[in-house]
């Protein structure tokens, strides 16, 4: 689910040597004619490196995004929410798996992606380092950040690479209830006591902005928007992605008789789009440097079971290497 | 590099294929890939990886390892035999109209 206009992290890919020239050129015309990469295919250095740390990226944001739902599994308020917070969860980290997947088909290991994720020189979406301090604020993540992911994520389902497309059109396929189950929780407690009404308006208050920051810096500063639509890695820009989320979101909220924590927000009758106010992009730049409320916590928190899932690993692999031993014997 | 670098090991699991017959009847066809311990490991995890929701009624892995695939890059000569062989088709075979059933 969860993407963040990833192309926008980390180095500039490195320019391809003239000799690549001709083999660059013919990879485009490819990419133009709506072929798609696989995995063996020629390909330059640079679309290589985008898109290991693009869906590495996005793996990682997967894994890490387990954790601010899980922590109210326990305190889910009935068994069916209890359930399906459970399934959520769980998809998330097949999500992840999916993804990772897709990374190692283009020469990396999963040894090294967890490496990169625990040492902690690859990022994440940096909204999973915001708390989840109520119950709605479980349905407001359903709601607008798998809402926001579902708007960046469905576009990657015709990227030009095959793995990562067909990753993205399973995960696609099944993320589409974890956005209608958080509206449901929003709309419950939005109809409900005048407690929970507060509750809603407080999460959404709290995820609104993030949310409408997981799209990523405005196209005038995102470095690698070009190049990457030029591959048809990204087939829309940040901010019309971004503008759609908000075209789409605000008459839900509206809906819900919620108030969107915007006093500028208001509807632009000629353009016919609902206009916000201006992002404070300062905030996006401390979360991602590492300074959101929660950076540290993720990340001990993926050690510390890494850690704790050293002894499983090491049992497994010694019964795997008895296994050849044992059938031996019986034959 | 962290002090969670120590601990992990050096290689990761072997990586297998996954193919799933999603009902009785058809094919099985290839979903993914992930790694295991096993071939029995393998197996659960693509329970839990590919099929949570009703996708299957078997499984097969094979470790990755395994596959010998043709080469890409060789794909035109390999494949040229059939290029100029279209009297492989049905389509090819002109008749006339007021013949049925043929």
């Amino acid at each position: 689910m969860y993407t963040q206009a990833l192309d926008s992290q980390g180095r500039e890919p490195v320019a391809a040597p003239a000799a690549e020239a001709a083999a660059s050129a013919a990879f485009q015309a490819r990419i133009d004619a709506e072929e798609k990469v696989e995995p063996k295919d020629w390909m330059p250095q640079a679309y290589r490196q985008t898109l290991i740390r693009q869906i590495s990226q996005h793996a990682h944001s997967e894994i890490v995004g387990m954790l601010p739902e899980g922590n109210w599994i326990t305190r889910a308020p009935t068994l069916r929410r209890k359930a399906v917070l459970i399934a959520k969860v769980q998809d998330e980290g097949g999500h992840g798996m999916y993804l990772y997947s897709a990374a190692e088909t283009l020469g990396i290991s999963r040894a090294q992606m967890v490496e990169q994720l625990l040492s902690g020189a690859a990022k994440y979406s940096s909204i999973f380092n915001y708390p989840t301090l109520t119950w709605a604020d479980v349905g407001a993540i359903g709601w607008l950040v798998d809402g926001a992911a579902i708007m960046n994520q469905i576009p990657i389902c015709r990227c030009s690479y095959g793995p990562y497309a067909r990753a993205m059109v399973r995960i696609c396929k099944e993320e589409s209830f974890h956005q209608r189950q958080g509206f449901e929780i929003m709309l419950t407690l939005a109809q409900g006591s005048e407690a929970q009404r507060v509750m809603a308006q407080d999460a959404l208050n709290r995820w609104w902005w993030p949310s409408i920051m997981m799209f990523g810096p405005p196209d005038a500063d995102s470095k690698h928007t070009t190049q990457s639509m030029r591959w048809k890695i990204k087939r829309f820009s940040n901010d019309e992605l971004r503008q759609k989320f908000i075209d789409i979101t605000v008459p839900q909220a509206q809906f819900l008789e919620l108030t969107i924590p915007d006093p500028q927000l208001r509807w632009d009758e000629a353009a016919q789009h609902f206009r916000i106010g201006p992002i404070d992009w300062s905030e996006f730049q401390a979360v991602l440097q590492g300074n959101g409320p929660c950076n540290r916590e993720r990340l001990e928190a993926r050690r510390a079971a890494h850690r704790a899932g050293e002894w499983v690993r090491e049992a497994a692999a010694a019964h795997a290497a008895k296994q050849p031993r044992r059938e031996g014997n019986q034959t | 590099m962290s002090d969670a670098g120590a601990a992990r090991p050096a290689t990761d699991w072997p990586l297998f294929e996954v193919f799933i017959r999603s009902r009785s009847g058809l094919e099985h066809k290839h979903v993914g890939s992930l790694h295991a311990a096993d071939a029995r490991m393998a197996i659960e995890h693509a329970r839990d990886v590919y099929t949570r929701r009703q996708e299957g009624v078997s499984i097969w892995v094979m470790r990755s390892a395994d596959i010998i695939a043709s080469d890409p890059a060789e794909a035109d000569s390999l494949f040229e035999p059939a290029r100029d062989k279209v009297y492989r088709h049905p389509t090819f075979y002109a008749i006339p109209d007021e013949v049925k059933n043929l």
